[in-house]
């Protein structure tokens, strides 16, 4: 009976009574789509955990249904009770985890993958290094050639081909950690990199950081901060993701800075919820509160300033895949499409349904690849009918499965995935305030 | 395993005959109360799949519920005798429109709002508006007569249904109706299906009669001081020559709720409110609506507002829409009514319900379609707490009651399934009730199709709470 109240306590049994079963989230459920049955739509997974928390299925019984949510959150915008499926769901995967029995090899990857790679801004810098090894070396042909990735049951293979080429750790190593603008600055900015933005896209935060600068902010970079733990909670390791958590607000705690911005949804949904980890009252939440009420997505910054001037036409049809994480956590929907439109020469035509999931969703695609690829085809159904140039996120999980979806229809030479920063720069912007100054391209960056 | 299982299993696909328990669970429930585990669950896409489960199921006797998205009110979906849940909603959608015979052949697992979205490209519209639209199947509104604030001026779903195809339960096909408006030969077996609850058999085909989409719409609001002057006021507007498309009614619990939830701007010390909309041809509706606005004048509303913008009047009905969320704020358990009354005495309805809230000291909000008598009175309410629930249960029993002895019903839209069987009696008296059940059992000789609901089992009462 005491272990039933402590495994209700925590699944969130509570909360599951907030679902109505109202069934309004069923159509708005990617899974429940493609999976087509109710276990994998969110009514179905809340009910099966109150069922778990009821002692009438086991916490086995939970597992798949679960392992097959993309956490995409789309279910929480269209509930019209507010049942906060979020809290649910890191509850269960909590849960789960805690169960878990495992073997000691696996534990010990994870151990490593979750406590020091992630995390570690080294090791970050080292896949980044390694893969730029990797591709300049001309390994990558090799490989590709000898189909070795292919046979990797993780399916590796298949996003190494849309990895980009990375910067040598000389550029890396080069990067400023406080630039400033020309003149007064209009906002400082502390800059949240991001651990797979900052080593597979690189070039993207650098970017980022130019926009910034051109808007007229001066951005820092916080030596001290760390992964946003996002997928360590996705991945029932709550502890951990609080440690994290805590890391970052002691990190940014400068009453000086007014935003503390990001270009990955995914980060950006994990930053604003921090207050969230902490229970209201105490000093940790006031400290986690002062930094969430900073947090701005960088379309949000980029609008905020308005201090960007674009000097080139983009001749291009454009469709906007926006980040579930940025939709329906940060709700964050109209700045990204603000300056998409703000570009010369752009033409944004928006996909059939484009809050539904791509099918990335974190480490999803890498964990239930097949699924993940049945809900990037429906993705690409509706994206192939807008028939564009040009497909721009906010996300780099977006950002890589975007790829991966052109590249699997054939269609790379025609179509190019973006991240909305990319799309900014191609049209030359520059700060409004010193138009015809010339020297934008200080840092060397832009294609 | 059982052995209709295993015969199911080698029958089907793998992936349309669902046992895990897991998988069980999850069609378990509905929108309602309670949850049953079904012993399989069988995704049918095809009208051969199903005369082939109804076969089987006869022969050996096991229950068969059909299901549609599980959003029923009432426990119309719940397996209550075990068996097969029969789940219709990944039937691929198929509507077929023709314009010039102004009907649309459905498939029964299309989703209500994507028929609508579909006739719109010819101009039409298929009128029943269930507030579930975009989320229930065409299936479950046939099954359970659905209406929505459109029915005041159109009727409801059995209003639009011609023909259908039915799998009886003995797993014989049928058709009833046909492709023409006006159809006298023999029993109108259409009707009798319909709003039937999947007790009679599996729909797996309408044809559905449509009508041309009105070219315009203006929305009223009209704030009032008495409840009794705003039932006063949709009398004197329903007798004066004009018939809104909707007219919808909201208490003052139900305006303070939504401002709490989420602010719409709606006057939060009235005691109650009228949403109407009046649709037609742009000149008729003009005159119409200042003719409206004479009448709740008249009536002593202290304020109507007539929004000029499209936005604005979208702004009035996203408000009503809110109640039913908002209310669920108040405590977690809704036991949602829908008793309704001639539209003559809805104010003596209205009054009952608040004599009723007193008594029995629990949160009762009321909203709902005013204009066509059907009152929608929730009751907030927590199902752990199970002294509360016993008031509730008997509150709810005093409801029906009421409704039935000012003329009216148990159900305006949301059904009977397990939730109203109780009450069955108290409106149809017991001849009345014994000659369903005879129509029933003739259908339905082996009391295999759906059983368990609207026939009450002997001493069957309400019960709301947990075990
Ligand atoms: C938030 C909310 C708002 C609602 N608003 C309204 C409203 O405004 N008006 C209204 O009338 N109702 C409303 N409802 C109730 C509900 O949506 C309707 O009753 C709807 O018609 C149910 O459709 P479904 O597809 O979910 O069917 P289900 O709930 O799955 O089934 C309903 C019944 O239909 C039977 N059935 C389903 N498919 C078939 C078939 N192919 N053949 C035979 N029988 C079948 C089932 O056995 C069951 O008895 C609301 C419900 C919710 C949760
Ligand atoms: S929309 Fe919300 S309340 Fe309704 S079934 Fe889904 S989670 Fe439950
Ligand atoms: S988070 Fe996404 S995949 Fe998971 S239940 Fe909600 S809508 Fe479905």
């Amino acid at each position: 009976m005491n272990d039933l109240k402590a495994l209700q306590e925590k699944l969130q049994y509570d909360k599951t009574f907030d679902c109505v079963q109202c069934g309004y989230c069923l159509p708005a459920c990617p899974t429940y789509e493609t999976m087509e049955k109710e276990t994998h739509s969110p009514r179905g997974r809340i009910n099966l955990v109150k069922m778990a928390a009821e002692g009438k299925a086991s916490l086995e019984d939970l597992e798949e249904p679960i392992e097959k949510c993309l956490g995409c959150m789309a279910c929480t915008t269209v509930c019209p009770t507010n049942v906060q499926y979020g809290a649910i769901l890191e509850g269960v995967k909590e849960t789960l985890e805690d169960n878990k029995e495992k073997t000691k090899r696996s534990e010990k990857t994870e151990e490593f993958l979750f406590r020091s790679f992630f995390p570690s801004s080294r090791w970050m810098n080292r896949l980044g290094n390694a893969t730029w090894l990797y591709q300049a070396t001309g390994l990558q042909k090799v490989a590709r050639s000898l189909r070795l990735t292919a046979m990797s049951p993780l399916h590796l293979g298949e996003f190494e081909k849309v990895i980009p080429s990375q910067p040598s750790p000389f550029v890396r190593k080069k990067r400023m950690q406080r630039v400033e603008p020309e003149g007064t600055p209009a906002a400082k900015i502390a800059f949240f990199t991001g651990c797979v933005m900052d080593s597979v896209f690189f070039e993207i935060n650098q970017q980022t950081i130019e926009l910034m600068k051109r808007s007229g902010a001066e951005v820092i970079l916080p030596e001290h901060q760390t992964c946003c733990g996002a997928l360590h909670a996705h991945s029932g390791k709550v502890g951990l993701s609080k440690e994290l958590a805590m890391e970052n607000i002691k990190a940014f705690e400068d009453e000086n800075i007014d935003y503390i911005v990001n270009n990955a949804g995914g980060c950006g949904a994990r930053l604003i919820e921090y207050n969230h980890l902490f229970e209201e009252g105490t000093e940790w939440h006031r400290r986690a509160k002062a930094f969430t009420e900073k947090v701005k997505d960088i379309s949000e910054v980029l609008v905020k300033l308005d201090g960007l001037k674009f000097s080139a036409p983009v001749e291009k049809l454009v469709t906007y895949q926006p980040s579930c994480h940025m939709t329906n956590v940060q709700r964050v929907t109209k700045p990204p499409r603000q300056l998409i439109e703000q570009v010369p020469g752009v033409k944004l035509r928006e996909m059939n349904n484009p809050d539904f999931c791509c099918g990335s969703a974190g480490v999803y695609n890498i964990v239930n690849y097949d699924d993940s690829m049945e809900i990037l085809n429906k993705k690409m159904e509706a994206v192939n009918k807008t028939n564009p140039e040009v497909i721009v996120t906010t996300n780099p999980g977006c950002l890589l499965q975007m790829k991966l979806g052109v590249e699997r229809e054939g269609k790379s030479g025609e179509v190019q995935a973006l991240h909305l920063v990319e799309l900014l720069m191609e049209a030359f912007p520059r700060p409004k305030s010193s138009i015809g100054k010339g020297s934008v391209c200080d840092l060397g960056i832009g294609k | 395993m059982k052995e209709w299982i295993y015969e199911l299993k080698t029958t089907f696909s793998a992936n349309q005959v669902l046992t895990e328990l897991a998988d069980r669970y999850s069609y378990s429930f509905d929108g309602s109360f309670g949850e049953y585990l079904p012993d399989a669950v069988v995704q049918v896409k095809t009208k051969e799949e199903v005369v082939h489960v109804m076969k089987m199921a006869n022969r050996y006797k096991v229950p068969v519920t059909p299901r549609g998205q599980g959003t029923c009110l009432s426990g119309g979906p719940l397996p209550v005798k075990g068996g097969i849940v029969l789940d219709t909603s990944q039937w691929p959608a198929n509507i077929k429109v023709i314009p010039d015979d102004l009907i649309a052949v459905v498939s029964p697992g299309v989703l209500t709002a994507s028929i609508n979205q579909e006739v719109e490209k010819f101009g039409l519209m298929y009128p029943p508006d269930p507030s579930s639209a975009h989320v229930s199947t065409i299936g479950g509104n046939l099954a359970e007569n659905s209406g929505g604030p459109r029915g005041l001026k159109y009727g409801v779903t059995k209003d639009y249904v011609i023909g259908l195809e039915l799998v009886t339960p003995e797993g014989e096909i049928i058709k009833t109706g046909g492709r023409t408006i006006k159809n006298v030969t023999g029993f109108d077996l259409t009707k009798l299906v319909i709003g039937s609850e999947g007790t009679l058999g599996v729909i797996i085909e309408a044809t559905l009669k449509l009508v041309p989409k009105p070219p315009a719409m203006q929305t009223l609001m009209a704030v009032f001081d008495e409840v009794e002057l705003s039932g006063r006021a949709i009398s004197k507007t329903l007798t004066s020559g004009i018939l809104p498309s909707k007219m919808e009614f909201m208490d003052q619990a139900s305006i303070q709720a939504v401002e709490n939830y989420k602010p719409s701007g709606l006057p939060v010390d009235a005691a109650a409110l009228l949403m109407i909309e009046l649709d037609g041809h742009p000149e008729a509706i003009k005159a119409e609506a200042v003719q409206v606005e004479k009448i709740m004048k008249e009536l002593g509303a202290k304020d109507i507002v007539v929004p000029k913008k499209e936005e604005a009047a979208a702004k009035i009905w996203q408000a009503r829409k809110q109640v039913s969320p908002a209310i669920a704020k108040i405590k977690p358990t809704k036991v949602s009514e829908d008793a309704t009354v001639p539209r003559s005495k809805i104010a003596e309805m209205m009054e009952k319900l608040e004599l009723i809230k007193e008594k029995y000291n629990i949160e009762l909000i009321v909203f709902g379609h005013a204009g066509d008598g059907n009152l929608h009175p929730n009751i907030m309410c927590d199902k752990r707490d199970e002294d509360e629930m016993i008031r509730v249960e008997q509150a709810v029993g005093e409801i029906f009651q009421a409704a039935v002895d000012l003329g009216g019903t148990l159900s305006g839209e949301h059904g009977i399934g397990t939730m109203k069987a109780p009450f069955m009696e108290q409106e149809l008296g017991s001849a009345g009730l014994d000659m369903m059940k005879r129509i029933k059992d003739s259908w339905d000789p082996n009391g295999i199709m759906n059983p368990g609901k609207m026939f009450p089992e002997r001493g069957q009462k309400l019960v709301l709470r947990h075990e």
